[in-house]
């Protein structure tokens, strides 16, 4: 081979070429003598080079962007010189607050993290000042900042923070900063542009599955396509004589072939003949799991919320009842999963992009029996995470796999193994009855039955049998009821993994009740807006977002034939969001989604361009799901396999979609799984109002909605 | 050993026939830009050029392309509708996660080079094979149309 | 009263006629005219057996080649399931049968299986318990296979591990589910006699109508078949539908048959499942190929070759002669489809693998320019292989196009089928989504 791989050329190539350097972290310790640490998110060396250092990890969602603005604001830097880097894994300096572990998910980044980082920049910010004020000798009150410099304008001097980071190491940081006046941001509010994409353009970006250590081999593996089975022979003659196979790795429940390259990997996979041990998963269907859940939810549950008598007041309106259902989702993110592994006697290293990088460090330490000190993990940036990198199996399975095979090896799923070993967002089904007495509602109901992710991923936030994740948006639905009970019946499926999927508990919910809420107003013989405002009273900030998308979509505006408009309004993630959809459903039940405005109240929006693009790009995932996604199960096996039969929403298939901000001085909600959980109930709606069904199970069957068969 | 003409430079690469580019780009020449999404031409992200042309590199066997000449992602900004394309991206904020944003690029650009004032329906025509699971689409088209009005 | 009577005599004589119609039809050969002589009576080199370089090969080495020249495999073996363990579902209007394990097991197989017995089910279509075979085994076509072939088959069989699986029974209803009958339907539709070559033919022409004829059974795919499901080979080749998939014209016609085919393309075709100009086999071909005619020597493809180019040409009028050139590179040129679904499913999906042209830009085998599926203004293909996918062996393993059946609407893979055949074919197709659904019933699983 006459080109080798140009391994180091291209680390190169990335720090001449990029604002950003992914670089290898410096421990702390040592960066604190390299220049000025005042805290775990900002190093600031003698030549002025500032780097900020991201708690959380950048998956899409434009976090790396956000996180900087806010430290930068608050200490002045000039924004357009800082470096970023990853957090190495590191729970003490970087567990997200809201979450208690070093985890990016939940849509709570900026919520989590606005106080500490302000604080952050701040503390760093007055160090720097006082360190200028005492080479000076002025009162620190006298000195300003601006653009990485410290300013004193009665004497006319300046220093860059390069200049002054020796003498800030040396100074105690003062018990409290002040924080600047939310009038006086210059970056926080502003749509400035993302850091991590010029790399993106350009194919520089590395993602996990880009890292390419020397010596690096490459491994594609199978696991049992039965949940729970195991490996019971492998015959590996004809894998063996492909050329560039070098090893085939079978483990208890996975086998892997390594290779020069993926293809050769993926060629000896499928050359293997593997007899698996099945087990009893071979049992499992889907019709299965749905007349367990269904069973499971003619119980009652744990009461997770309870106001007024909602018994009593369900006996004496006008009763509604219905249910509602969702099902298995993969996640499918654009880059299949991967983790790159080296182990070596009494150590690992790891490349891999998580959205759990603590966890994946010590996952992979219990795994190999070693302390996690031993296991360094190399962040990367995500090409899709969506809760899939919530979870450490790629990494277990990669380091089980990497453990036999001499030197590092890649380890990547094909698309249809990424597919068919997902941790599926959970079936749920939804019980849901109402009262009406006098055009609103007065009782209310709502079981949710499905499984307890939260009592798995973080046992301790799962208390007294309630799973606060699955009862979201539920609990605290924002309409003045006065007699309501929530309640919680726990029920797993049978051997199928579930995890959390873009829009968590709230997806369900929201869905579920916005869709109920529609069948009320018409029941009471309502307009779905109208009916929603009068029981909004308690919740101003929905109430005029619930408004403005009345007014920005036309509602009420007359529309073709066999086309309606829906409206979901929300509060997930302490954004307040309302969503009016425009859709149209011909006579075979086939769907055109028109039109999508979406307008949102998510307080102080630090990237507004930021805040829309995730709003747009939500609208997408959820509408898809509700158009396209199911994963179902025969003979335990998952039986879709790629985008061909796991289908997604294309360019051509995508509406107008129009996002409004309301300007807010409140502190910042979540927004990136805010329009996922919005799309689907507008599209309900939409197409209720167009055709008269109401689809009360997701994905949206064409049949039902042609009449050819019954919801 | 297989010649191939990538990015103007002529590699020697030693792999079976039907080895897929993407594989030799990725695996054997270590260009990381093209990406792997699905393997079976349903998701666009291994898109690259071949003879000006989008191609999905996942299914094309490197023994098909002798004497053709590939651009990928590393080199699409040398060309002018790359070069376009590419400021269009970065005006417009499109990109999200990016994983789907190489191929998304590769695509745009041979339309503009094929097609400079692209409408909806030639934007529908090239695009709908390249699939972004963070939804960017809407910015997508707006960067294409930003892209040619800057012809 | 006496008019009546006439009017039940007329319809009786008719319905003799129709009858006599159908039970003296000609044979599979008869076409050829001239003067057959007995196997044994026949001066010229055996056009049965294996080729030259098996003739000292073991009995079971000889016996796998004929074994895949006669494409056991295909039917005998279900989907991811033991080779020949039976098991495949062929699902008949009148209810669905599954194929026998032919492994040597004792208990669910052949394994207690004489050669008589063996003898008795391929020629005579009768089990060694006495009961009598529906014809979905070809035994009309292999009571054409000598004596020895058949046994170096069975001798294979006996060479490969005994399975242990029993075949489901059929799920036919009254009368179908009375196997006696088929007494009748031997009597009148199977000739019972060993191939018999042509002395006026050449040697060539005489294997290659027993490879097709005793072994390789194509007219039971490509010949219709008469009110008694027997072939009517009035029409012999003609064209029929098997497992809801089209199995075009075979004849010499030029516009529906392949009449106008090189023989270097139509050997090709018979060998890889692919030539370019005139496109891949998929479904039951491609399988046909896939398990069977590829691993025949060259020699024997030429020989079919040199048969097929006998068979007269009838045409199949639903056929049009093959487009032959490329669409336009455009998306805006070409053929306008009223429903914009079609084009908009193809942009998506399958525009990455075959082009706005049909000429892929990526695999030979998708290409569609002059291949019959899409020059097919019925599109049952089409749509077959949108709905199941198409799994072929390449030169260098596998080449798939992925199943597409789950996530796509009868609506959409009929506006797909339909935006195809109007823009690659000669002639635009108009099926619906009731006949996409008809379509996926159809399928043998």
């Amino acid at each position: 081979m006459s080109s080798a791989r140009p391994e180091l050329s291209r680390r190169t190539l990335l720090k001449t070429g990029a604002v950003l350097l992914y670089g290898f972290h410096m421990p702390l310790a040592q960066a604190a003598t390299a220049g000025f640490a005042p805290n775990a998110f900002i190093r600031i060396a003698g030549d002025g080079k500032i780097t900020l250092i991201m708690p959380q990890v950048e998956m899409g969602q434009g976090v790396y962007t956000s996180v900087a603005m806010i430290l930068a604001e608050e200490m002045d830097a000039d924004f357009a010189q800082v470096t970023l880097e990853h957090a190495p894994p590191d729970e003490a300096h970087y567990a997200n607050p809201m979450l208690g572990m070093q985890a990016t998910g939940n849509s709570n980044s900026i919520r989590a993290f606005w106080k500490p980082l302000r604080t952050a920049g701040a503390t760093a910010r007055a160090l720097l000042v006082m360190a200028a004020a005492q080479q000076w000798v002025v009162d620190p009150a006298s000195c300003t900042t601006a653009a990485s410099q410290v300013i004193h304008a009665a004497s006319g001097r300046k220093l860059g923070y390069g200049a002054l980071a020796a003498r800030a190491a040396g100074l105690t940081p003062p018990a409290t900063v002040p924080l600047k006046d939310p009038a006086k941001f210059t970056l926080i509010g502003k749509p400035l542009k993302r850091l991590d994409t010029p790399g993106k353009v350009n194919g520089q970006a590395q993602y996990g599955i880009d890292a390419m250590p020397p010596g690096v081999k490459f491994a594609t593996l199978a696991a049992s396509p039965v949940f729970g089975g195991k490996v019971a022979h492998v015959d590996d003659g004809k894998a063996r004589t492909i050329p560039g196979v070098r090893q085939v790795v079978v483990l208890d429940d996975l086998v892997a072939v390594v290779g020069d390259h993926q293809w050769a990997a993926k060629k000896g996979l499928d050359a293997l003949v593997i007899t698996w041990n099945e087990g009893p998963g071979a049992a499992i269907d889907s019709a299965f799991i749905w007349d367990d859940i269904r069973k499971a939810s003619a119980q009652k549950g744990v009461v997770a919320k309870a106001a007024g008598d909602a018994d009593k007041a369900l006996g004496d309106g006008d009763r509604l009842d219905a249910a509602y259902e969702l099902p298995f989702l993969a996640h499918a993110t654009m880059e299949p999963l991967n983790c790159t592994v080296h182990v070596t006697p009494g150590a690992c290293e790891l490349w891999i992009g998580t959205q759990i990088i603590a966890r994946v460090q010590s996952s992979v330490a219990a795994t190999l029996g070693l302390s996690p000190d031993k296991v360094k993990v190399n962040q990367h940036l995500i090409g899709g995470g969506f809760g899939r990198r919530l979870e450490p199996d790629m990494a277990i399975k990669a380091a089980r796999i990497a453990q036999k095979v001499d030197g590092p090896v890649k380890v990547v799923y094909t698309r249809e193994e990424d597919i068919q070993h997902d941790m599926y967002r959970p079936v749920y089904r939804d019980l849901l009855s109402a009262s009406l007495k006098d055009g609103r509602i007065d009782g209310w109901t709502h079981r949710i039955t499905g499984p307890a992710i939260m009592a798995r991923f973080a046992p301790p936030a799962f208390q007294h049998g309630i799973d606060v994740d699955a009862v979201d948006s539920a609990v605290d639905i924002p309409y003045d009821i006065a007699n309501k009970r929530i309640e919680y019946v726990r029920r797993e499926a049978p051997l199928v993994p579930t995890g959390f999927w873009r829009g968590v508990g709230p997806n369900n919910n929201v869905f579920a009740i916005e869709s109920f809420i529609d069948e009320l107003a018409h029941k009471a013989g309502q307009d779905p807006v109208a009916f929603r405002l009068a029981m909004l009273e308690g919740t101003p900030r929905l109430k005029a977002v619930v408004r403005q998308a009345a007014k920005l979509s036309g509602w009420g505006g007359a529309l073709p034939a066999r086309t309606g408009r829906g409206i979901a309004a929300q509060i997930s993630f302490a954004s307040f969001i309302a969503t009016v959809c425009e859709a149209e459903a011909d006579e075979n039940g086939e769907v055109k989604i028109r039109r999508m405005v979406s307008v949102v109240d998510t307080g102080i929006a630090v990237n507004p361009d930021t805040v829309i693009a995730q709003l747009q790009g939500g609208l997408v995932f959820g509408l898809t799901a509700a158009l396209h996604g199911e994963i179902t199960i025969a003979k335990g096996r998952v039986q879709q396999s790629n985008f061909n039969d796991y289908r997604m929403m294309r360019i051509n298939e995508v509406p107008r979609i129009e996002v409004h901000l309301v300007k807010s001085g409140e502190a910042p909600g979540g927004i990136g799984e805010t329009g996922t959980t919005a799309g689907p109930p507008s599209l309900g709606n939409a197409l209720y109002a167009a055709t008269g069904i109401r689809l009360r199970r997701l994905p949206i069957d064409r049949d039902v909605l042609a009449g050819r068969k019954q919801a | 050993m297989i010649p191939l003409e990538i990015n103007g430079q002529t590699h020697q690469v030693e792999v079976s026939a039907d080895t897929p580019l993407l594989w030799v780009l990725r695996d054997v020449l270590g260009l990381t830009g093209t990406k792997f999404g699905c393997g079976i031409a349903q998701c666009g992200a291994c898109t690259v050029h071949v003879d000006g042309q989008a191609v999905r590199s996942c299914l094309l066997p490197a023994g098909a392309i002798k004497g053709r000449k590939i651009t990928t992602i590393e080199a699409v900004g040398a060309t002018p509708a790359g070069a376009k394309v590419q400021k269009a991206w970065l005006d417009l904020e499109v990109i999200q996660c990016g994983y789907c944003q190489s191929g998304q690029i590769m695509s745009a650009a041979a339309l503009l080079a094929s097609t400079p004032h692209p409408d909806d329906s030639d934007i529908d025509a090239a695009m709908a094979g390249n699939i972004c699971r963070c939804g960017t689409y809407v910015r997508i088209r707006a960067a294409i149309k930003k892209a040619a009005g800057a012809a | 009263m006496k008019k009546l009577l006439i009017v039940l005599i007329l319809l009786v004589l008719a319905g003799a006629a129709f009858a006599g119609w159908i039970v003296f039809g000609p044979g599979p050969l008869d076409f050829t005219g001239g003067s057959p002589v007995a196997l044994a009576d026949y001066k010229g080199p055996d056009p049965s057996g294996v080729p030259a370089s098996l003739k000292t090969a073991s009995p079971v080495a000889r016996g796998e080649y004929l074994a895949r020249a006669a494409d056991c495999e295909a039917c005998h073996t279900v989907k991811g399931g033991a080779s020949f363990a039976g098991g495949l579902a062929f699902k008949l209007p009148f209810g669905t049968l599954y194929a026998p394990n032919i492994t040597p097991d004792r208990e669910t197989g052949i394994g207690n299986w004489s050669d008589a017995d063996f003898l008795n089910a391929v020629h005579k279509g009768i089990a060694r318990d006495g009961t009598r075979l529906y014809p979905a085994f070809p035994y009309a076509a292999y009571t054409m296979m000598s004596d020895a072939d058949a046994l170096a088959i069975k001798a294979f069989l006996f060479s490969l591990p005994a399975v242990h699986a029993p075949t489901p029974p059929n799920t036919f209803a009254f009368p179908f589910n009375q196997r006696w009958l088929m007494v009748f339907w031997s009597a009148f539709f199977n000739a019972d006699h060993r191939f018999m070559p042509h002395p006026d033919r050449s040697p060539e022409w005489n294997r290659g109508a027993y490879l097709a004829e005793a072994m390789a059974h194509c007219g039971d795919c490509h010949t219709p078949r008469n009110l008694m499901q027997a072939l009517d080979n009035r029409r012999k080749f003609a064209g029929a539908v098997a497992s809801g998939w089209k199995a075009y014209d075979i004849t010499q016609d030029k516009e529906s048959g392949i009449g106008g085919w090189g023989d270097d393309s139509l050997a090709a075709f018979l060998a890889t499942g692919h030539a370019q100009g005139y496109g891949t086999a998929s479904g039951p071909m491609g399988e046909a190929v896939d398990k069977s005619l590829m691993h025949l020597v060259p020699q024997d493809i030429k020989a079919l070759v040199a048969y097929l180019r006998t068979v007269p040409a009838v045409s199949d009028p639903a056929l049009p002669a093959p487009k032959t050139a490329p669409a336009p590179a455009s998306h805006r040129e070409g053929v306008a489809v009223a429903d914009a679904r079609g084009k908009a499913i193809f942009a998506g999906a399958c525009a990455g693998c075959h082009g706005w042209t049909g000429q892929s830009p990526v695999l030979t085998y998708a290409t569609f320019t002059g291949g019959r599926a899409v020059n097919d203004p019925g599109a049952r293909n089409v749509a077959q292989a949108i709905v199941w996918g198409v799994t072929r062996e390449g030169a260098n393993g596998p080449v798939v196009m992925p199943a597409f059946g789950q996530a796509y609407s009868d609506v959409e893979i009929a506006a797909v089928a339909n935006y195809v055949t109007a823009r690659f074919g000669a002639a635009p197709s108009s099926l619906t989504a009731r006949q996409v659904a008809q379509i996926r019933q159809q399928a043998a699983q």
